[in-house]
């Protein structure tokens, strides 16, 4: 009787994460989306707690109180320009609690295990513990507690290629062997090893698409781990985190012209080409000439990239464009899909501060009216304005798809240094006679501009 | 004994049929979203702090209730804070209303 109850609750928990993602499609609906998760999760958990009685159920209630003292605060304190390092965080946790689950269940089992249960069973052990790694190491970069720079060294691939071997190897050992305990730890350390050589490899700038990559795997762990127990709104919901991972990582990609296997094994940024020499002449330019350049303008596209998060300016640039406004100018941003650290990045920071979202334009959409456009302003973007993607073969860019702020009348680019960006590659835009350096601090420079306005 | 060939074939099914349900649903969502679309698959998947406390019904040993204790306070977390951040996310997205001429 409790059986099929549960089953039935379990049924409408999965109707209601399904419809969940189908209200998350647009603005509008988005926040009943979110609700109607909630409400699938809520029934989820109660139908579990009243189907299978806890054997302890203080420790049930100390693990939910542990994760909620946890998890409340970071949701409600922490900063949207944190938000990379909180998404890389949840996908570590995630892919541990069903890591953990996983090899607690093999203990469950041993010594009666079938064949299929154990193949899943491993493979969604190696799958969640390489996601585990993957992900701390992705948020120690993103949190900048370990540098963002790709670590490779000659015989990378080789090296990881062996863990994955040996991990691998258990893996069928325990298949074929399932009472062999000692496969078990070998299994689980060069899961672990794999996952953090990987992305040890890799750098700040391809971190929109790892951080999706571990998205998926983080999905897919849980649907195996439905298998295991043979629990299908497991199925359903870790099936779905895992194809929306997907999708987020096949756009990634497709936004910088790179294969999975390029950003998993290249090691971007550590590639020695660095695209051809650049012919011209920098023009920096003071705030007061960037401020007469700005006031004669009838339209304006901001294109921000990650050193706005860095330098904290999204409310400050906001005030900028509302200062635009009222000078009678047209104000639009154009979004990059890789622009920041994580996909949609840049929409949550300007969101926040309160720029409409009807103003945050898409690279695809904004490009055709960038040759109508008065004054292109670049802040903290680099390679995603750079146009050796589009002029220059030998450029470890080319092919991918930028926002062609070079074809606007004037762009002020907003940068600290000459430092080239997060790809290392030289960005010609600079040297273009239509490009114009206001370097300093982006949140300063921008402040200074405002300034000059209010002066006028 | 009900764990024959019928289940694996019903659970293939099931996963396939989200595979194909979710691909078809992520494409549609706005590119505005895509944060808060991952915080909210995220709390969504969580919902494996159901396989531990299934697990924690029965354990056989101590270490299998521990490992499963430990999972449930992880998926807690993400639950908790996955499903708050979206909603504080979301909320931040806003349209002007009339106010200036687009």
């Amino acid at each position: 009787m409790m059986e099929s109850l549960v089953n039935y609750l379990y049924v409408i928990a999965a109707i209601l994460f399904v419809l969940s993602l189908k209200w998350m499609s647009e603005v509008k609906t988005s926040r009943i989306g979110n609700w109607a998760g909630s409400a699938g999760m809520l029934i989820a958990v109660a139908a579990t707690m009243l189907a299978f009685k806890a054997h302890r159920l203080d420790l049930v209630v100390l693990a939910i109180a542990i994760g909620t003292i946890i998890g409340a605060p970071i949701a409600l304190k922490l900063p949207m320009t944190a938000v990379p390092q909180r998404t890389a965080m949840s996908h570590a946790f995630g892919s541990l609690a069903v890591a953990l689950v996983g090899t607690a269940e093999y203990y469950q089992r041993i010594p009666e295990i079938d064949t299929f249960a154990m193949t899943v069973l491993a493979a969604e052990m190696i799958l969640g513990y390489l996601t585990f790694t993957g992900s701390t190491i992705a948020f120690l970069k993103l949190q900048e507690l370990i540098p963002g720079k790709p670590f490779v060294y000659p015989g990378r691939n080789f090296v990881s290629g062996l863990v994955v071997a040996v991990a691998l190897a258990m893996a069928i050992g325990l298949v074929i062997q399932p009472t062999q305990e000692v496969f078990l730890p070998v299994l689980i350390v060069s899961a672990l090893a794999f996952g953090f050589l990987l992305v040890m490899g890799i750098g700040g700038a391809d971190m929109p698409t790892v951080i999706a990559i571990l998205n998926s795997y983080a999905g897919l762990s849980a649907a195996a781990l439905g298998f295991v127990l043979d629990n299908q709104l497991l199925i359903v919901a870790g099936t779905l985190d895992g194809a929306s991972g997907f999708i987020l990582a096949i756009l990634m990609c497709k936004a910088m012209n790179r294969s999975f296997a390029n950003v998993l094994f290249g090691g971007f940024g550590a590639t020695t080409s660095k695209g051809a020499d650049v012919k011209g002449e920098i023009k920096p330019v003071s705030v007061e000439d960037a401020y007469l350049i700005l006031e004669g303008a009838s339209s304006v596209v901001f294109v921000p990239g990650y050193g706005l998060a860095v330098s904290q300016a999204q409310q400050v640039l906001r005030e900028l464009g509302e200062v635009l406004e009222k000078n009678g100018a047209e104000v639009a941003y154009g979004i990059h899909p890789v622009a920041g650290r994580m996909p949609g990045h840049m929409n949550v920071l300007l969101a926040e501060a309160n720029v409409s979202y009807d103003q945050l334009v898409e690279a695809e959409l904004i490009n055709p009216k960038m040759p109508t456009t008065d004054v292109c302003v670049v802040i903290g973007a680099n390679d995603v304005v750079n146009p050796a993607a589009k002029e220059d073969k030998t450029s470890p860019l080319w092919g991918m798809p930028i926002i062609e702020v070079d074809k606007s009348r004037t762009v002020i680019v907003l940068k600290r240094s000459m430092r080239p960006g997060f790809a290392g590659v030289e960005n010609p835009l600079f040297y273009k006679n239509n490009a114009r350096m206001l370097f300093g601090d982006a949140k300063a420079s921008i402040q200074a501009l405002i300034a000059e306005f209010k002066n006028a | 004994m009900h764990e024959n060939i019928v289940p694996l074939a019903i659970n293939l099914l099931i996963f396939l049929l989200s595979a194909f349900l979710g691909l078809g649903l992520i494409r549609r969502v706005s590119k505005l979203l895509h944060t808060p679309l991952m915080s909210l698959t995220n709390a969504i998947s969580s919902v494996s702090v159901v396989g531990a406390l299934i697990v924690m019904a029965q354990p056989k040993n101590n270490l299998i209730l521990t490992l499963a204790a430990i999972a449930v306070a992880l998926a807690a977390t993400n639950v908790i804070s996955g499903f708050m951040i979206t909603e504080r996310i979301l909320r931040m997205f806003k349209k002007d209303e009339g106010g200036k001429a687009k």
